[in-house]
């Protein structure tokens, strides 16, 4: 019998934020923007993103929306794949519970300008966070719909100054097997890479998160700073990343290396290039009986299929 | 209480109930919401797990009864041997009715496409007939070529393993510790072949 232990950054379901005010967030953060405004004459800064422990503020509502229904957060924080904290995916919300994230330092490198460490606070505090809710889809055929909260990736990385030879951008999560007990075994080469073209990189979709359902990441998630970019399967987003690498070259990804004929590089989601070992044609919805249809680019067609004209999706899956 | 009355009505009943509990935790489960965000997957992969330590614990029968000198073991392999299709069939009712709910044509394609899905088929396919001639009647029936069918299940053991290698992602711990534990069932079952092999033959007179 699995007895479940409650984890001390659990919301608890006193603290869980009524329906009508959750709905009405939207309308407080803008009064509340202008309160500001009004305040320092009109003159608001271009961002002030502030970390936090708990409830992130300031986070306003951004493009990309979605009619679907969200996945309960207590979903959303139990059912993780985050192998540096143990490979089932109810490991992470345990193992991951006395993980450090504070003081947390991102080393940026390579084709830039103006490369360096930057610590997270640095990092997020000159742009603005914004909620976007979007789909997650699993190579594993499962989804969720998840708001996240984040930046524009684009954003930050202009910051660094690309120069004419970053045609990639490389990710790198935090290897710490004090830490992160999973690292203890060699189930993935680690640290975990991912990464992305330039093009994917910048892309207004493409998002670095800091949070979730208005909350700082849970650690579970990829605490303090993961990468989401929705129309790519899940593991795309790399958690916990300590290091980006602008390069010329097309980076190595860690499921690509572990199997090669499995998990390619692009790995966008696409319902016509089915996985050797399972079809990728349908979903299961997390809280969902029946499969739903996988859509192409995860729905995310309109804005993103054109990134992608004239390559043969089925080659480079 | 003879010997034979307390295996028939205490350690029979005793093992029955026991071999029914991660069924009933599982229905528990499903009914109070516990098996986690997931629960179809969570299911059946449960229901998975154990028919394959149900066939491996059947298989196990055999060697203990050996090893320890106590005949009364062989009287729980059918039940066991039972349980395990029992599971098995769970599992697959699960992948059937909850994973695509009766989508036949997304289920044949599987079975021809996944080969880890092949494999899985072909052990219930094996074990089908080993549970329609687990009566008295057919044992009678059959003879002979009884025990020779019921050698199937061997086959079927490695297919489970197999099947569950297969499927998982990176992480083979598991798999392979089924396996290794089916190498040993299987092995012992080789080793004590030989020897009695080898045992005839020493016992026949030499040609001169």
């Amino acid at each position: 019998m699995l007895i479940r232990i409650a984890n001390p950054t659990d919301v608890k379901p006193s603290e869980i934020t009524s329906p009508s005010l959750y709905l009405d967030r939207r309308a407080f953060i803008a009064a509340a923007g202008l309160a500001v405004a009004g305040a320092i004459g009109g003159a608001l800064p271009a961002g002030a993103a502030v970390l936090s422990d708990g409830k992130l503020e300031g986070v306003k509502s951004g493009p990309f929306g979605t009619e679907d229904e969200l996945t309960p957060l207590d979903k959303v924080n139990s059912y993780n794949n985050f192998y540096e904290f143990g490979t089932d995916k109810a490991d992470p919300q345990r193992n991951a519970r006395f993980f450090k994230t504070k003081p947390w330092t991102v080393e940026v490198a390579g084709a830039v300008a103006k490369p360096g460490s930057i610590g997270l606070d640095d990092l997020v505090k000159p742009h603005t966070l914004e909620e976007r809710v979007y789909r997650m889809r699993c190579v594993e055929a499962w989804s969720m719909v998840i708001p996240w909260v984040g930046i524009p990736l684009a954003d930050v990385l202009k910051r660094f100054e690309p120069t004419g030879n970053a045609k990639f951008v490389a990710f790198e999560t935090l290897h710490d097997p004090k830490q992160m007990p999973g690292q203890n075994r060699k189930v993935l080469d680690w640290p975990y890479v991912e990464g992305l073209r330039i093009d994917e990189a910048m892309h207004p979709l493409t998002i670095l998160a800091v949070g979730v359902y208005g909350q700082s990441l849970p650690n579970q998630n990829g605490a303090p700073l993961r990468l989401v970019v929705p129309w790519k399967y899940g593991f795309k987003g790399i958690k916990s990343i300590v290091r980006i690498n602008f390069q010329e070259k097309m980076p190595a990804t860690s499921w690509n290396e572990s199997a090669p004929g499995e998990y390619g590089f692009y790995s966008n989601v696409n319902p016509k290039v089915d996985h050797p070992r399972w079809s990728q044609a349908t979903e299961r919805r997390i809280g969902e009986f029946f499969r739903r249809d996988t859509l192409s680019f995860n729905g995310y067609a309109d804005q993103v299929a054109s990134l992608y004209a004239g390559m043969d999706l089925k080659k480079d899956f | 209480m003879t010997a034979d009355q307390r295996i028939r009505w205490l350690l029979k009943p005793v093992v029955f109930a026991t071999s029914l509990l991660p069924a009933a935790w599982y229905a528990f489960a499903v009914a109070t919401d516990g098996l986690g965000a997931n629960p179809i997957e969570a299911l059946n992969r449960g229901l998975g797990d154990w028919a394959l330590r149900f066939l491996l614990i059947a298989l196990a029968v055999t060697p203990l009864r050996q090893i320890t000198g106590w005949n009364g073991f062989a009287r729980f392999r059918r039940m066991l041997g039972l349980f395990a299709f029992f599971y098995v069939v769970m599992h697959l009712s699960s992948y059937v009715v909850l994973d695509h709910f009766f989508a036949w044509k997304v289920i044949w394609q599987d079975i021809l496409k996944r080969t880890y899905i092949t494999v899985g088929m072909l052990g219930v396919l094996l074990l089908l007939p080993l549970a329609v001639t687990s009566t008295k009647g057919w044992i009678r029936r059959l003879g002979k070529r009884w025990q020779t069918l019921h050698r199937a299940a061997y086959i079927a053991g490695i297919a489970g393993v197999v099947h569950f290698y297969m499927m998982v992602k990176a992480d083979v711990r598991e798999p392979l510790i089924y396996g290794a534990i089916l190498a040993v069932l299987l092995g012992w079952r080789a080793v004590t072949a030989m020897r009695r092999r080898n045992g005839r033959r020493a016992a026949r007179p030499q040609a001169a």
